[in-house]
């Protein structure tokens, strides 16, 4: 696998997606075996939004490789705040790195920022667009846990500005699952989503309410749904309200129903789930590390 | 009434671009698409909502002075897709076109989603794929469908 920019989830085929998987899962076994893979790597950081684990995630996955990273910091703290364009701050820090990782609070900010650079680029989320290493790392918490065949997975909350839901949908195209898509109808996925479901085959199941499918589920994704969506603060907890789960919601779920959620989590998920065999979503926050080890070895050509 | 009867009530120009069986109403933003405001100085006639046996109603522009290209008039057929391109040299017709639907317009529309990098000062054009019933931005993945004379951007 070679590509230049991980942009979207969309550019990912099935076998570009198992490559990644099964290299997570060869890092993830000897993880030694990898330590300076790419020793003399320095991998830039732009963060234009916060972040931990996206962020931390990437600085462990450079650094386990042997590699390092520089860190543009906070906007604040950076000419960004000086009134630079995005295309500039990219074409300046391509000169000190090798390859760059960029979260931006615009969508599109990706695909313009690597137009600009010849340094392998990674959207680390842009805006409400995608996120293809949450993605990648979702679907390997899927496949250790699931499996991709004969896949049921409900995927529940923000469907409308998530954007770890519009990758992961998408990918999930490439291996057939059925998917669900529980939320408010003020929430449901956005025109473009549901576009390329339908392009790719996929139907679009839609459910306001998860009681009507939790038992067929053999995943469910939760994801944050957030006040700023919302006209008023009481509109906001009594739609929210309806998409939190506990243990009893739980009791109606298979017994190897596998839980995630791309956190940082609220009150969707109560804590008193954690505690169960469903609970995943730590687990899948730890995954991020050996994925994006493969993906940066990948990228920087480690495979050859 | 013939076509050249009407083209005859807006004058004739002797070398330049006729273009014809324009939407009815949309001779304004053809001119908007085709950045001709007037500030060069040649000639732009403008006919709007003339009776056409084919279209019921048509505008018609006339360039003097100016031969536009296929790429150049290609993207006039997102809003005007019946549009005829007559290339005149001393009065007379030496090629007749009809625009045909591009894969890709740049520079043309805005996109309508606030949040999109194309929409910030940033050194990019707006780019849109066009599809059967619709354009799609290449950015944000934004689709608009209907009204899109509605987003052409302003010069």
């Amino acid at each position: 696998m070679r590509h230049d920019h991980i942009i979207s989830a969309k550019q990912l085929s099935r076998g570009d997606i198992e490559t990644v998987l099964d290299h997570a899962a060869d890092i993830a076994a000897d993880p030694g075996a990898f330590a300076n893979r790419h020793s003399d790597t320095l991998l830039g950081l732009l963060f234009f939004e916060p972040s931990t684990r996206t962020k931390m995630s990437f600085t462990t996955a450079m650094k386990r490789l042997g590699g390092d990273i520089v860190d543009m910091g906070s906007v604040e703290s950076s000419s960004v705040k000086k009134g630079e364009s995005l295309a500039d701050t990219v074409r300046v820090v391509e000169g000190y790195t090798d390859t760059l990782v960029l979260r931006h609070p615009m969508e599109g900010s990706a695909k313009m920022a690597s137009e600009f650079v010849d340094v392998p680029l990674v959207n680390a989320g842009d805006g409400a667009g995608q996120h293809p290493t949450q993605t990648l790392l979702d679907l390997y918490t899927i496949r250790e846990n699931a499996g991709f065949e004969d896949l049921t997975i409900g995927i529940m909350g923000d469907l409308k500005y998530g954007r770890t839901v519009h990758s992961l949908a998408h990918a999930l195209t490439t291996v057939d699952a059925r998917q669900h898509f529980i939320s408010p109808e003020s929430l449901q996925l956005p025109r473009s989503v549901r576009y390329d479901l339908h392009e790719a085959g996929a139907g679009i199941r839609e459910h306001t309410d998860l009681d009507e499918i939790l038992p067929d589920l053999d995943v469910l994704y939760v994801t944050r749904i957030q006040a700023e969506r919302f006209p008023d603060e009481s509109e906001y907890r009594e739609v929210a309200g309806q998409y939190q789960i506990d243990a009893d919601t739980l009791a109606a779920a298979k017994d190897d129903l596998t839980v995630m959620h791309p956190l940082p989590r609220v009150d969707e998920i109560a804590h008193d789930v954690d505690e169960t065999t469903h609970a995943q979503y730590f687990q899948q926050a730890h995954n991020g590390v050996p994925v994006r080890m493969a993906l940066l070895d990948l990228m920087l050509g480690g495979d050859q | 009434m013939s076509d050249n009867d009407q083209q005859l009530r807006v004058s004739k120009i002797r070398n330049g671009t006729v273009i014809d069986h324009i939407t009815g109403g949309q001779a304004l933003n053809v001119l908007a698409i085709l950045g001709i405001d007037g500030t060069s100085g040649d000639s732009v006639s403008v006919a709007m909502n003339m009776p056409s046996d084919r279209l019921g109603h048509k505008d018609v522009v006339k360039v003097e002075g100016r031969e536009l290209s296929q790429d150049e008039v290609d993207v006039l057929s997102l809003i005007a897709p019946a549009a005829t391109i007559n290339i005149i040299r001393d009065y007379d017709v030496v090629e007749k076109r009809r625009v045909e639907r591009p894969s890709v317009v740049e520079g043309v529309l805005e996109c309508p989603n606030h949040n999109c990098i194309t929409t910030e000062a940033e050194p990019v054009d707006s780019r849109f794929a066009v599809g059967d019933d619709g354009v799609r931005c290449e950015y944000c993945d934004t689709i608009i469908r209907d009204d899109l004379p509605a987003h052409i951007l302003a010069e």
